[in-house]
């Protein structure tokens, strides 16, 4: 199968104006500009299957963005080679652009003053959208996202979320075959951020659409994608399967313990994380787990007892710290 | 070209519908706007007066029907700024509008050209006071009218191109107000903006034929209430399209240049 998106040793470098702080440093920099070379994206590489979900992951200033922006076609790579569905995106032909959409949870494309419903008609004429089709991907969009009574709505007017999800719709309706999404829940609570991962959710398997998107939140991260690809500092640190990443990384596993008297001492067993009431979670050595368990429930009286995998926010942390560590 | 007409209707409707949600806000815009050519009229219908009726052969009712006249195609000439660039590359919103398969500029002139509809509208009972105080000297043919139309709409597409231009120079520095502010002067003098063109010094005139501006004010006001020939009116709408072909094909090569220049810093 020809992947959707192929990235081979991509690179985006940027040369950023620098000096120090203060008056002199400034009057200097007027003659003797200094510039330092900054690695956003280095020589990365990975492939991605037509319909797949994969999440993008990395701390701030990673290179997701980037990354995102270069096979978008809005950012000319420094080196390397992107292809996706079969075009070269930095040609920005319009035959690519109407495939494909980059969806940002903090930019707004929709008219602010009037009611989406007017902004959804002209994205059907950005995308020369038949008329048919185009009421029916609407009115379908519109179902699933539950926003029949707020198209009407002047898009001012909506909520954070009722806009985000008015976003997506706009965003989606030229059915685009990849879609690019950076942070499309940042800032929305949980029953919203649960709404709009049902919606990806739906058009990835409704249309067959590739999928890579980045987010900070776990939550999306485990709901959307069975593979992640893990950047730092511009660079590959893992691709996979998520459960992969957390048998790699995490090599330590969470107990849940609980007791009829809340004020034994358990730090024998491993590291307490929280106590709370009659409940004790305790990190223990992944290698060490069975006789961690054997030993609490011959040695106490236990109510209840849990045995868990760590949870992927702090495996993603240990393996950007585990980077760190490694500079 | 069918996808391009069905782009700039719905892109002119939506303009229409915005500016209409600001009908008050955009009154209040073009009763601000009538302050600068009002302040031109009363000192020059004042010196024309005070120089027995006429001066570099305007009278004050040719005067107050150039300015008059202005108002219209200085509301024609409002397009998407050099500051709006700026701010557009700046936010992040320009990585949105690239996102489309259909150029940017496409979408600038298409919803500025949708609240033209709305400008007029708001226009013509401004028109119909000023002339009432100003007493404008009105003479004006059938074929005059046909041109002021197409004049004005050149003059926009100009402006256009010319602000397109100068606002892509943020693709490489965000901060070049200073520039921008050289440019509004020398349109000031060159277009016919502060006063009319054959008033200006013999050199001034001679400058401005090699230059753009004048085709932005001083030709569509002067096609409708001057004394322009046919030929000379049909040569002036000439003009502008050769203005309009050359600023496309440099906005093409300059574009090609830019895009690859985007660093998209703002988002």
């Amino acid at each position: 199968m020809t992947a959707a998106i192929s990235v081979s040793k991509l690179s985006k470098h940027y040369n950023v104006p620098e000096r120090e702080g203060g008056l002199k440093a400034a009057v200097v920099s007027l003659f003797n500009r200094k510039y330092r070379a900054v690695k956003a994206v280095d020589d990365i590489s990975f492939s991605i299957e037509p319909g797949e979900i994969v999440g993008f992951l990395g701390p701030n200033g990673a290179g997701k963005t980037t990354t995102l922006k270069v096979l978008s076609g809005l950012l000319h790579p420094t080196a390397g080679e992107v292809n996706v569905i079969g075009y070269e995106p930095t040609k920005r032909s319009h035959d690519y652009l109407r495939q494909v959409a980059l969806v940002m949870g903090n930019r707004n494309q929709l008219s602010w003053d009037l009611p989406a419903i007017d902004s959804f008609e002209l994205q059907r004429a950005i995308y020369g959208i038949p008329v048919t089709e185009f009421m029916k991907t609407r009115d379908d969009f519109i179902d699933l996202l539950e926003l029949k009574d707020l198209v009407n709505k002047p898009v001012r007017n909506l909520s954070l979320g009722e806009r985000m999800k008015m976003e997506i719709v706009g965003a989606l309706l030229h059915r685009p075959k990849v879609l690019f999404l950076d942070e499309p829940t940042i800032g929305l609570d949980v029953t919203m951020q649960r709404r709009i991962r049902a919606f990806i959710k739906e058009y990835n398997h409704r249309w067959s659409a590739t999928v890579l998107l980045t987010s900070h939140y776990m939550a999306d991260v485990e709901a959307l994608c069975k593979r992640v690809i893990v950047i730092h500092h511009g660079q590959t640190l893992f691709d996979g399967e998520l459960s992969a990443l957390v048998t790699q990384f995490s090599s330590f596993k969470t107990l849940g313990v609980t007791l009829p008297n809340p004020e034994a001492d358990l730090s024998q067993y491993g590291e307490v994380l929280t106590r709370d009431g009659a409940r004790v979670t305790l990190r223990v050595a992944k290698s060490k787990t069975s006789q961690v368990t054997a030993n609490l429930l011959s040695d106490l009286q236990v109510d209840d007892l849990t045995v868990e995998d760590t949870p992927v926010d702090d495996v993603i942390d240990s393996v950007f710290t585990s980077s760190e560590e490694l500079k | 070209m069918r996808r391009y007409v069905d782009f700039y209707l719905a892109s002119m409707k939506v303009a229409i519908l915005s500016q209409i949600q600001y009908s008050v806000a955009n009154y209040f815009y073009m009763i601000g706007m009538i302050t600068e050519p009002v302040i031109y009229l009363v000192v020059w219908t004042t010196i024309a007066k005070q120089e027995g009726g006429m001066t570099g052969g305007y009278t004050a009712g040719a005067f107050a029907a150039y300015y008059i006249i202005w108002t219209l195609v200085r509301n024609m000439n409002i397009v998407f700024t050099p500051y709006g660039w700026e701010w557009r590359i700046r936010e992040g919103q320009l990585s949105m509008e690239l996102m489309r398969p259909i150029h940017p500029i496409h979408g600038d002139v298409a919803f500025f050209a949708g609240w033209k509809f709305v400008v007029i509208l708001l226009w013509l009972p401004l028109a119909a006071i000023l002339s009432w105080i100003f007493k404008p000297d009105f003479d004006i043919r059938w074929m005059e009218v046909i041109v002021f139309f197409l004049a004005i709409w050149g003059a926009y597409l100009i402006r256009t191109i010319l602000l397109s231009l100068l606002g892509m120079i943020t693709f490489w520095t965000t901060r070049v107000s200073a520039i921008f502010e050289l440019y509004f002067g020398l349109e000031l003098i060159l277009s016919g903006r502060l006063v009319p063109m054959t008033i200006m010094p013999v050199w001034v005139q001679s400058l401005s034929n090699y230059l753009p501006f004048k085709w932005t004010f001083f030709f569509p006001i002067e096609a409708l209430v001057g004394t322009m020939n046919d030929a000379q009116l049909w040569a002036g709408v000439g003009m502008q399209a050769l203005w309009v072909a050359s600023g496309v094909i440099i906005l093409n090569l300059i574009w090609g240049f830019a895009i690859k220049q985007y660093s998209a810093v703002g988002g």
